[in-house]
């Protein structure tokens, strides 16, 4: 998996996620750029999935701890474009309540001011 | 076919699988789904079973039945009760960061079966009815 970040209006992390989020290829990956970007106080984090292919329930596992990290530190994770597949499995696991997700990247950038 | 204990093989063994469907012409989520079923399946042996011990071998089966897409994975491990294994929709396990594994595979396949081992290790059979369109007949 591939991991960009950039900053988005009002210190918004844009994390850019391409490729497979699965057991031993991107799972940890994700953990460790959340928590680098949660200990140098960047506290709210937009996770877009648009060219995410694969994500498996390790991977889900680690969205949902990240989620939780990024929360108990007083900040927001948000989710982006959220590819079909992924949608689905958010959707049959029941996760699709925990978290916000947005269509539109400015939108969802917007929502963390609110 | 038996594969080291390392994630890497996963791969190897979901593009094998690919092949096997490949004459059924399914819908790709279709054959998304039966192939993350058996990513899950391998990686329950490989990281639970034999603990990623890579002098530990999964073993792997697969083949087409009567239409039916029949999938054997065995660990060398010391087993688990896979009715321990908490429900991921339950309110108090929805935000844990594991266990949902069991859950993929039983929403991805037909009939989902543990077989403790003699001599020690777990078996997962995985079934899936497969149709020239990828719909399951009624």
């Amino acid at each position: 998996m591939k991991t960009t970040v950039r900053e988005g209006p009002g210190g918004v992390q844009i994390l850019d996620l391409k490729g497979k989020i699965t057991i031993g290829s991107g799972d940890v990956q994700l953990r460790e750029t959340i928590n680098k970007l949660v200990e140098g106080g960047k506290k709210n984090i937009l996770i877009n999935m648009k060219e995410v292919t694969t994500i498996d329930s390790s991977g889900i596992g680690e969205l949902v701890g990240c989620y939780t990290s990024v929360t108990n530190k007083g900040g927001k994770l948000k989710l982006l474009h959220l590819p079909p597949k992924i949608s689905d499995v958010l959707t049959v696991t029941q996760l699709i309540t925990v978290f916000d997700v947005y269509e539109d990247e400015a939108e969802a950038v917007a929502s963390f001011g609110s | 076919m038996s594969l080291s204990s390392r994630f890497e093989n996963i791969e190897m063994a979901q593009h094998l699988c690919g092949k096997l469907l490949e004459p059924y012409d399914l819908p790709e989520e279709t054959r998304h789904w039966i192939l993350m079923a058996l990513r899950e399946a391998l990686a329950n042996a490989i990281k639970h079973g034999n603990s990623q011990d890579v002098a530990k071998r999964v073993h792997l089966d697969m083949d087409v039945v009567d239409d039916d897409l029949r999938l054997t994975i065995r660990d060398e491990g010391s087993g688990f009760d896979p009715k321990g294994v908490a429900d991921p929709l339950a309110p108090e396990n929805r935000m844990k960061t594991s266990g949902r594994g069991i859950f993929y595979m039983k929403t991805f396949m037909d009939e989902v079966a543990f077989r403790p081992v003699d001599g020690g290790g777990m078996e997962i059979f995985l079934k899936k009815h497969l149709t020239r369109d990828g719909k399951k007949e009624e």
